[in-house]
């Protein structure tokens, strides 16, 4: 539990308040970069070199920017005209988030007795995750490499024009 | 600095406020995109809690816990480019991506 932990985890709490509560989509898209590189920088404080610099990659390096694009694409920077940005039953959704955030809590807090202790830095390359990738897990792999195939054309045919569309 | 009887407990905790805040900008905001960010802060914060958990359980060299959230990471960037796909074609239906005004569903 170090200081490092906990500078950490407040960038990354404060960047996902951020994320969800302002009004510019940009700014929310830019927030939302921020919790990407703190939950990165926890993973390799986990020693979890490889999923952190996964992370980096796909999600700052394209899931905001998908996220980015899109916004533009659909003016959605624009306040609604009315001005409000939460729904009309936000009071609703904001009780059911803090009952699961109250039931999360009070599990990890309830069973903390029973989590394991620190134990020592787990020593795994990446020749390792690759081994292993190829051999334990090549099934998995092929249908997530099916998987990207099929929602990248998938997303290309839902966002592609249809003839005939005016504009 | 010592609050918890084991750095576990942190991170989950940290994972579990990560949810309930990306919980709670899905189910309130109006803007489907912004939807989108919390559904996207939710899968986040359970690769959180594979990754802690896999670096704290025994046997982190069978790298089960890391190979869970590689593959949820893949899984998630398809996730999101189908979700922004789709947000992009209502948009260009409906003229608007605000969830409350969103009420009807024909082509």
């Amino acid at each position: 539990m170090s200081f490092v932990f906990w500078l950490l985890a407040a960038i990354t709490v404060a960047g996902g308040l951020a994320a969800v509560l302002l009004k510019n989509l940009v700014h929310c898209a830019l927030a939302l970069t921020v919790v990407f590189t703190g939950l990165a920088l926890l993973f390799l404080q986990l020693d979890a070199q490889f999923a952190g610099f996964a992370q980096i990659l796909v999600y700052v390096g394209a899931v905001a920017i998908l996220v980015v694009f899109a916004i533009l694409l659909t003016r959605s920077s624009e306040t609604p005209k009315d001005g409000g940005v939460f729904s009309r039953t936000w009071g609703a959704g904001l009780v059911i988030a803090a009952a699961v955030f109250a039931v999360l809590g009070w599990a990890v807090l309830q069973s903390e007795a029973g989590l394991p202790h620190e134990t020592s830095v787990p020593n795994v390359t990446v020749q390792q995750i690759g081994e292993a990738l190829m051999g334990r897990y090549v099934l998995p792999l092929e249908i997530v490499a099916l998987l990207l195939t099929a929602a990248m054309i998938g997303a290309v045919i839902v966002a592609m024009h249809e003839k005939g569309d005016a504009k | 600095m010592t609050v918890f009887a084991t750095p576990l407990a942190g991170y989950l905790l940290v994972a579990a406020l990560l949810f309930a805040i990306g919980l709670a900008g899905a189910l309130t905001r109006r803007n489907a995109i912004l939807v989108l960010i919390g559904i996207e802060l939710m899968l986040n914060a359970a690769n959180l809690n594979l990754i802690a958990f896999w670096r704290y359980m025994p046997h982190p060299e069978a790298l089960t816990g890391m190979m869970f959230a590689i593959f949820s990471i893949a899984v998630a960037a398809a996730e999101a480019a189908v979700g922004l796909g789709l947000v992009i074609s209502i948009h260009r239906h409906a003229k608007t991506t605000d969830l409350d005004e969103m009420n009807k569903m024909k082509g």
